[in-house]
């Protein structure tokens, strides 16, 4: 248990890093997933600010994560009709899920799937209360890595897990990791449910949940 | 750009943000007359200038009227303290988010404060004059020994030396679930509003139990949220106009007698999304942060993010003129909107003569563009540059191009250093600017009075 907090709150930071080595030709998405995971820093670092949340704030962010998650799943409608091999299986195991879900799922993918390798166990998120799909989602955690060049993640998740020191201690992290897995949660329990694109919804959900 | 060494208020730069973070200016507000400056702070204090009536010392030139015009502080006064919200275990911050003169009736001066949730009425009024020769009471106000008492006197005004008094007058709390960003007073002089993200609430000055809620944008389930409310003013004559913008970039005119709730806008004025320079941050960029009736009350001015916009209030298809205050930050917004710049929410303000209009920007930097020739120009507030009787130089911002001596590059500027809140005198060339814990106060020595159209 111990060891997947402590993995999964490294892969979200490595995420960031992810992205950037993300084989994908489409600055695009990647752009637009480095965005969506600024804004949920923001937004769970909003909570603790003084003066409680601030609405306005909380919202433009909503706004830009869905602007990203919109624009990535252009890019990568586009990118899959285009380009071929790797991304491709993975778009359609993407696509396997719902239209919609593709972002969400991405970036809880990536929270996943190293997890998984981790502790053998898919289920990888404490207090996870996920509805929709897990199994296919797992299932795209794990075909994700199998598909994607492991090593490199791999390798980033290894030198991740030996620096500990940027990260807070034990107890924040379980915190900081359920709020954030949270607000991924409503997103993608919203995204599947509704399946086809949806609206401002999934979005708003996070501010409520705030 | 260096550290401020010395400042008008005490900055010790070594101790830096945590100590100095309850001296940012977060307000700037002339009264109706230009006599008084108040200022509120993120530490909830206000500070009040007063400007010199008479000249001390020897005139600067024969002929010039007595008016030194320096500004020195009036009265100093703590408005807000933090509170807590018990029933959400929530903090409420005491920093003053506007400040509101009422028009003077009597002697005294009255204001209007606020924080997120609560306003208050501050009177502020002047003491030189004390009774002195009681007859029960000696000077140090000791009771007199009553065998010494021999005859009876009528206590004498002798004046004193001058001291002002701040009390509150009123408390209009519990009027705001979400926090307040704007109040402004009415033309009536009897009412005023106040604005949260959400709603919109009118008060009588009088009444502080009650009020009456005007607007409400809250959808009945939060998750279809899409707007807030950012500004909201009354008209400067009609009393029965507002306007309030939204975080859409939108702005609404309601007309109070059309009926009680004004929930359905008597005018809309927006501007049609350019689709060809939609991006991420798109909806960011397009909230106006401020909104400002012209003083003859026919114009409306917007701040959003890039832009300052003067809209006609008889069209509401769009602006009417469009002025680029940092178009330069247009390619810089990723970065702006990871540093939380993106976020910030500049001011913006009209001279006497609603020729020149002014609003802030980063560096230091605040604009300031002539509606007449559409030409902008941009000053830089700033210790060095600002002795007194200093001429302000123009400053540029280099982004390509031609570069000239003297002018910044946009990697260089200071994103710390941001202009969000300024006054202009009601009817002089004076402005206002606050520079995180300095204000700055300058005149134009050469068109005192503005020019009239």
């Amino acid at each position: 248990m111990r060891q997947a907090e402590s993995t999964n709150l490294n892969v979200l930071i490595v995420c960031s890093g992810l992205i950037s080595k993300t084989s994908c030709d489409m600055e695009v998405s990647v752009e637009a997933k480095r965005i969506m995971v600024v804004a949920l820093g923001k937004l769970y670092s909003s909570r603790t600010q003084r003066g409680g949340l601030r609405l306005h704030r909380s919202l433009l962010l909503t706004l830009v994560m869905k602007s990203a998650r919109d624009m990535y799943h252009e890019a990568q409608t586009t990118a899959e009709s285009a380009a071929p091999g790797c991304e491709h299986q993975q778009q359609q195991q993407h696509q396997s899920t719902g239209e919609v879900a593709t972002e969400p799922t991405g970036v809880q993918t990536e929270l996943q799937g190293p997890a998984s390798l981790a502790t053998g166990k898919p289920r990888t998120l404490p207090g996870e209360e996920v509805v929709c799909s897990p199994a296919e989602l797992r299932r795209d955690a794990e075909n994700k890595e199998n598909l994607c060049p492991t090593p490199h993640s791999r390798k980033r998740r290894g030198k991740a897990a030996v620096e500990p020191d940027f990260l807070p201690c034990k107890k924040a992290k379980l915190e900081q990791q359920l709020i954030v897995n949270s607000v991924l949660l409503d997103y993608v329990n919203c995204s599947s449910e509704l399946g086809a694109h949806p609206t401002p919804m999934p979005l708003q959900r996070a501010i409520a949940a705030c | 750009m260096g550290e401020d060494a010395e400042s008008p208020k005490i900055n010790h730069t070594f101790l830096r943000d945590y100590v100095t973070e309850a001296d940012v200016i977060s307000t700037v507000e002339f009264n109706q007359t230009g006599d008084l400056l108040a200022t509120g702070d993120k530490g909830g204090r206000v500070v009040i200038f007063q400007r010199e009536t008479e000249s001390k010392g020897e005139s600067e030139e024969v002929g010039e009227t007595g008016d030194s015009g320096e500004y020195n502080v009036y009265s100093t006064f703590q408005s807000h303290e933090p509170d807590f919200d018990y029933l959400k275990s929530l903090e409420i911050e005491e920093k003053i988010n506007k400040i509101r003169w009422l028009p003077q009736q009597n002697a005294a001066h009255f204001l209007l404060s606020t924080n997120d949730k609560t306003i208050k009425l501050w009177k502020v009024s002047e003491r030189d004059k004390r009774p002195e020769g009681y007859n029960l009471k000696d000077e140090e106000g000791r009771i007199k020994d009553i065998s010494t008492i021999t005859s009876l006197q009528v206590p004498v005004l002798k004046p004193t030396d001058l001291m002002v008094e701040v009390r509150p007058r009123r408390v209009f709390s519990n009027g705001h679930t979400y926090h307040v960003n704007s109040i402004s007073v009415n033309s009536d002089g009897e009412t005023y509003l106040s604005a949260d993200d959400l709603r919109i609430n009118m008060w009588h000055l009088g009444i502080t139990d009650r009020s009456f809620n005007i607007v409400d944008i809250k959808p009945a389930n939060m998750e279809d949220l899409t707007e807030v409310i950012t500004a909201a003013e009354f008209h400067p004559h009609h009393c029965h106009l507002f306007v309030y913008s939204s975080s859409k970039g939108t702005l609404r005119l309601c007309d109070m007698r059309a009926s009680a709730l004004c929930d359905r806008h008597t005018k809309l004025f927006e501007e049609p999304e350019d689709p060809g320079s939609r991006s991420f941050f798109s909806e960011i960029i397009s909230s106006v942060s401020d909104v400002k009736f012209s003083h003859s009350g026919r114009y409306l001015l917007t701040r959003d993010y890039l832009t300052a916009k003067v809209w006609d209030l008889n069209m509401d298809k769009g602006p009417v003129e469009t002025y680029q205050v940092h178009e330069y930050l247009r390619s810089k917004l990723c970065s702006l909107y990871e540093n939380d710049c993106i976020f910030d929410k500049f001011e913006c303000v009209w001279n006497s003569s609603d020729s020149v209009i002014m609003t802030g920007a980063y560096n230091s930097f605040f604009r300031m563009f002539d509606r007449e020739t559409g030409r902008g120009v941009t000053l830089e507030a700033w210790r060095e540059s600002s002795k007194p009787r200093a001429v302000l130089r123009t400053r540029r911002v280099y982004n390509g191009g031609k570069r000239r001596r003297g002018d910044v590059g946009v990697d260089s500027l200071d994103f710390t250093k941001k202009i969000l809140h300024m006054a202009w005198h009601p009817s002089e060339n004076i402005i206002a600017i606050a520079a995180t814990n300095n204000l700055y106060i300058f005149q134009d020595r050469v068109n005192p009075e503005a020019q009239v159209q």
